[in-house]
């Protein structure tokens, strides 16, 4: 009984750690976004480029986040049931 | 609490499993039929029905409007893949477009409470395994000797690091994709979840079938719907086509460097050989 509930609070605390990762894109994006603004207000009839640039851009700075994300998704669902069907 | 006991975050649903052949490895011995499978023999079924209507009874003078839409993806995606791979590559737009609308629609599933074929790590990692492919196909046609010595550079020690980066692009395509679109729709049943509790603890009081209707779940989750399952899902669809493009388009200029080094090597070992005959 102790051990499950070692090995549940341990994947639960790390699924949270590893959601720090969100921090990183969140930041990065926020900047490119204020960027991408500044641009567009010095040259408004380059919008349409600068956005699709912009929105590719944010999504392969959200990659690293992404990986925080499916490690915590891993740690939540996959992790306890590996080893509490052993225990 | 009855929702939260409910609310579930779960991969695909098996639905059944053929055996093939017993006791072999790596998953051959069974073929497992799961929902994201069958949804997305669904969304194959629509492109091609969409198609099929789309291209039915064309004339040389668009008479129909379904010519002129279909006139009009058409133009746009070869002009997409043109713009971003180059005139050489004018023949991938087939494909490109495949891709796009086969994982635009699959997200586009999860609008209607529907498991989307993308929440399967398998199915993008198929695509991305696809895509892989093509791009170690297109450096190797530049020789497989400059191949795998573009692995040794700018140092020999460097090996391993480049192995494991030619291995990160498929992976970071498959997690990227999967990511977005699982994130989506695990924020949304949770979401979900939260509208039915608050409904519950507000109008629990009202008589029978009344205090059990989630009154909150109708029309506030579309805002979060709008953003997490169609801009989402739409968006990802675009920015894998996108990084498909650019991976084979820069293997493909490494591949033709690879061998136009070759070509200027040989040619300049004929010269000395004419000139060490004369």
């Amino acid at each position: 009984m102790m051990e499950n509930a070692i090995v549940l609070a341990g994947s639960a605390i790390g699924a949270g750690l590893a959601m720090i990762a969100g921090i990183g894109p969140g930041i990065g994006e926020g900047y490119a976004v204020g960027k991408a603004c500044e641009a567009i207000g010095r040259q408004p009839e380059c919008k349409g480029s600068v956005t699709s640039t912009m929105l590719m851009g944010c999504a392969v700075a959200e990659t690293t986040g992404l990986y925080g994300f499916v490690v915590a998704l891993l740690l939540l669902f996959v992790t306890p049931n590996m080893f509490l069907g052993k225990l | 609490m009855n929702a939260i006991e409910q609310m579930q975050i779960t991969g695909a649903k098996i639905y059944c499993e053929i055996p093939l052949i017993p006791g072999a490895p790596f998953g051959l011995d069974k073929l497992i039929i799961s929902e994201a499978q069958v949804n997305s023999w669904i969304v194959i079924l629509l492109v091609t029905i969409l198609c099929i209507v789309l291209t039915r009874g064309m004339k040389v003078r668009p008479a129909s409007r379904r010519q002129i839409i279909a006139e009009f993806l058409v133009e746009k995606a070869s002009n997409f893949v043109r713009e971003n791979m180059g005139e050489s590559f004018a023949s991938f737009a087939p494909f490109i477009a495949a891709l796009m609308a086969l994982s635009a629609f699959s997200s586009l599933m999860s609008i209607f409470r529907l498991y989307a074929p993308t929440s399967d790590l398998n199915t993008i990692a198929g695509w991305a395994i696809l895509v892989f492919f093509m791009i170690t196909y297109y450096k190797i046609k530049g020789g497989l000797g400059g191949y795998l010595k573009s692995f040794t550079q700018p140092i020999f020690i460097l090996t391993p690091f480049n192995i494991i980066g030619e291995l990160a692009t498929p992976i970071s395509m498959m997690f990227r994709h999967f990511g977005n679109i699982v994130s989506g729709s695990v924020i949304m049943t949770l979401i979900y979840a939260a509208l039915s509790v608050l409904s519950a603890a507000v109008f629990g009081w009202l008589p029978g079938f009344l205090g059990q209707f989630p009154f909150f779940q109708v029309g506030i989750p579309v805002v979060l719907s709008a953003y997490f399952d169609i801009f989402s899902g739409l968006l990802q669809a675009f920015i894998f086509a996108m990084l498909t493009m650019m991976y084979v388009s820069s293997a493909a200029e490494d591949g033709e460097a690879a061998a136009e080094a070759r070509r200027a090597k040989k040619l300049r070992r004929q010269n000395k050989k004419i000139i060490q005959e004369d």
